[in-house]
């Protein structure tokens, strides 16, 4: 069950995140069936899994929202931004509900409300949206109907279904002998001939209470087919202990006639119904056999590649256990090196050589494209650009760009950020814009791509730009620059005082952005997993924020150092260069020792006194330094020696030791010793 | 010694200044020799730093500085025990850890007042097995994550 569950909410989402986007698509091209279409699709496989998995709310939502997309399809109501607010408040409630699904919860929710607004939208009271409960009440009991089957609105749609599709739905009416012993064995072979002749979707009484006997000999089995009437007759007459069969054809006669007054003259519709064809068979399909043929339905439109779902738990095992291997593969080389061994010096070669190759499969299978990170952005956008009565249009370039999952899991908050600022404070409002002759619909786009081990995101928008001005005056006022040294920044430097900590450009506060949390947790998140932020603008023009992500987090590029008798690792990405200088070339500046380095002073920083290493061995004459950098600010590391470059994994100290000033993690070395990995970010804070 | 099947439980006795300390071997993960131990800068005291442990980085405390007991050249006997409790794996760092013996819960009396040394705190119980006396040491007391903070 577990195993289904963690299905149904990966597909679930999947669907949901297809509504959202093919819903986002319909508000651009209200006309546009296919997509109307597809998001039927989705809604439809939804409710069909969860009504499966016993999920009532979500399967009673998920219909009401399919007879208003229904509705759309057949022309009976058309496509508003209200209505679509009600959509994807529904789509909200629906993700909600999975969401609580996969946290463990119930998957309950109180969704009268939002049903009701459907069935309003549904009924073609659009206007009266806003109140009048009274008005979806009186249609509620308008539609309970009142024969001898009572059809659920479930059914209904079902039976209106079928019959556009051309089959037809019968009343079978079936009565036992009343010597009739085993009447629970009649009514399954009954069942069984019916379902061979089409689909079974109600019966009277119901099936548990035929199945228990709990009847007295006759009973009715509603019957979706094409066959026809008497051939169904004639069947079940064949099995003993029948006494009659009535078959009644009752498509055309009362179901529609109630399905009229319920679907609001939608049928009238049914014959100009050509448009859909394909769909209507997807439809069909997927009734007899919901779950095989979602995959295909869902990927249809897309490029068809086959692939499995992996829990990324089993990868991350995978990857634990290749660190492993790493670890000895530098063992064996190590060993094959002293040995000198021909024959073991070429197998440990190709082992490496291997190994190298399975490091790129396995990390490239824990990349995830961006997309599953950027696919939320459009919704958001769109509710903002409501919300700030702005009008935007939201690009997004290389959603298809991979990152590790690691960093994906980490990047989603930030982006948000930064996009809501970008919209809050960059675009300006319809008015402005027009006034200063700029398109009335201002843009933001969203760019990933890939440069060497870096992946690159940059959030542009064709707004304000950042006003140097105000950003200094705040800046001044907060006491995050001096005067002195605000009059000596560039721009590009003015800007980059928005990351500072305690700064924040809005005016007032609202509740987009700069609710007190201001950018510089973003660039603090950014940091932490080893990437950095910057921004330039053009007033009048735009700003544009650029984010630097390293492709993976697990395994890094580190230059290995040595301390006296202690090995540390200094990761490649904050390194700018290595030098080896004489003591005499190390300057006096304050209290702070410095050196020339290419006509910019930068300060040393003694690895030895800041980490206290015991001290074993005598210094010598020359002095190597790694020159380090985070964004404008640079520092050397005073070290006693290099040691080499490697790719090392990195391994975290575990639950215990957490917070460890400047040294997030170690590496395990070829000789199986333990060396410290330095984070350079926090030493030039 | 074992009787009933119920409530035994087995204790890693190790020793540490001429003392016997129990901890019940459900803690337990494992009984390593001394091996290299990369220092760790910036860490409370008794933290010694971590070692390799078949690939996991474990970070190791030294039992005696966390008792405040003056320090020892580690020797031939010294061992570290690797203990698991909740989400943390450490080691501790033993005189010598040599025996494992069988007692029944019940015979677990509270700590008697040992003459004010700050290792009192860290005892949960002794055990008087012939006539041997056991400390029981509180785990939970001893990886108590704040003493991290504060001395760190």
């Amino acid at each position: 069950m577990n195993q289904y569950l963690e299905v149904f909410i990966e597909e679930s989402k999947e669907h949901l995140q297809a509504c959202n986007d093919n819903l986002l698509e319909l508000e651009k091209s209200p006309d546009n069936m296919n997509i109307i279409n597809e998001i039927f699709r989705s809604a439809h496989t939804l409710k069909g899994m969860s009504a499966t998995m016993g999920y009532d709310d979500l399967a009673k939502l998920t219909h009401q929202m399919e007879n208003v997309l229904d509705a759309i399809r057949h022309h009976t109501i058309s496509v508003s931004p209200e209505l679509l607010d009600v959509v994807f408040q529904a789509v909200d409630d629906l993700e909600a509900m999975v969401n609580s699904i996969a946290e463990g919860g119930d998957g309950k929710r109180d969704v009268s409300s939002i049903v009701e607004k459907l069935k309003m939208i549904e009924a073609g009271n659009t206007e009266l949206l806003k109140s009048e409960k009274e008005v979806a009440a009186a249609i509620a009991t308008e539609l309970k109907p009142a024969v001898h089957i009572d059809y659920d609105e479930f059914e209904r749609t079902l039976i209106e279904e079928s019959h556009e599709q051309g089959f037809t739905t019968y009343e079978v009416y079936v009565a036992l002998r009343d010597d009739c012993l085993l009447k629970a064995a009649r009514v399954y072979m009954i069942f069984e001939i019916l379902e061979k002749q089409g689909e079974i979707i109600k019966s009277l009484p119901s099936v548990d209470q035929l199945e228990e006997e709990q009847f007295d000999k006759d009973f009715t089995i509603t019957l979706i087919s094409k066959e026809n009437s008497s051939d169904i007759e004639k069947k079940v007459q064949n099995v003993s202990e029948v006494e009659t069969v009535r078959v009644t054809d009752v498509s055309s006669s009362k179901v529609v006639s109630k399905l009229e007054v319920t679907m609001n003259d939608r049928n009238k519709h049914e014959t100009e119904e050509v448009s859909v064809p394909k769909m209507e068979n997807n439809e069909k399909d997927k009734s007899k056999q919901p779950e095989p043929d979602q995959n295909k339905t869902g990927t249809a439109g897309k490029a068809a590649s086959k692939t499995i779902r992996v829990n990324i738990e089993r990868l991350d095992i995978l990857l634990n256990l290749f660190e492993e291997l790493v670890i000895d593969r530098g063992r064996l080389e190590q060993i094959a090196s002293e040995l000198r061994n021909q024959e073991l010096q070429e197998t440990v070669d190709r082992i490496s050589r291997n190994t190298g190759d399975l490091q790129n499969i396995i990390l490239n299978m824990r990349m995830v494209p961006i997309e599953t990170v950027f696919n939320r952005f459009p919704r958001m956008v769109r509710q903002l650009a409501r919300d700030l009565d702005k009008k935007i249009n939201l690009e997004i370039i290389g959603a298809e760009t991979e990152l590790d999952r690691t960093v994906i899991d980490e990047i989603g908050d930030p982006l948000v950020h930064l996009i809501r600022n970008s919209i809050d404070h960059g675009i300006e409002t319809p008015a402005v814009r027009k006034a200063n002759g700029k398109n009335v619909d201002g843009t933001v786009t969203l760019k990933a791509y890939h440069s060497g081990n870096h992946v690159f995101i940059e959030i542009e928008d064709d707004g304000a730009g950042i006003n140097r001005d105000k950003v200094l005056q705040i800046a001044l006022k907060n006491g995050i620059v001096t005067e002195q040294v605000a009059a000596t920044l560039s721009n590009k430097q003015v800007y980059e005082l928005i990351f500072a900590s305690g700064f924040s450009t809005a005016e007032k506060i609202s509740d987009i952005s700069g609710r007190g949390v201001g950018l510089d947790v973003v660039k603090n998140t950014i940091e932490n997993l080893g990437g950095h932020v910057s921004v330039d603008s053009v007033p009048g023009k735009g700003s544009i924020f650029s984010i630097q992500l390293p492709l993976t987090l697990s395994i890094i590029s580190v230059m290995l150092v040595e301390i006296q008798m202690e090995k540390y690792a200094v990761p490649l990405s904050s390194i700018i260069e290595t030098a080896i200088i004489k003591k005499d070339e190390i300057l006096h500046a304050h209290n702070q020792k410095v050196i020339d380095f290419r006509g910019k002073i930068v300060p040393l920083l003694y690895l030895k006194d800041l980490f206290e290493v015991p001290v074993v061995k005598e210094e010598s004459e020359f002095v190597s330094i790694v020159i380090i950098r985070k964004g404008e600010k640079m520092a050397g590391l005073v070290v006693d020696s290099f040691i080499g470059q490697q790719e090392v994994v990195l391994k975290s100290f575990g639950n215990y030791l957490t917070n460890v000033f400047a040294i997030p993690g170690a590496t395990i070395l070829g000789d199986g010793q333990v060396a410290l990995i330095i984070d350079c970010n926090a030493l030039l804070k | 010694m074992s009787e009933i099947v119920s409530k035994d439980i087995k204790l890693i006795i190790f020793q540490l200044n001429g003392k016997e300390y129990g901890i019940s071997v459900h803690y337990v993960h494992g009984i390593e020799k001394v091996q290299h131990i990369t220092r760790i800068p910036g860490t409370a005291p008794f933290v010694k730093g971590v070692i390799n442990l078949r690939g996991v980085v474990t970070p190791i405390i030294d039992l005696r500085k966390r008792f405040g007991i003056e320090e020892c050249e580690y020797t031939d006997v010294t061992r570290i025990i690797i203990v698991a409790l909740d989400d943390i794996e450490v080691g501790l760092v033993v005189d010598a850890a040599n025996d494992v013996i069988d007692i029944t819960e019940d015979i677990i009396e509270p700590s008697p007042d040992l003459v004010g040394v700050e290792e009192d705190e860290y005892v949960k119980g002794v055990v008087k097995v012939s006539n041997r006396l056991l400390i029981i040491i509180d785990l939970y007391k001893i990886l108590d994550r704040e003493k991290l903070k504060v001395e760190g």
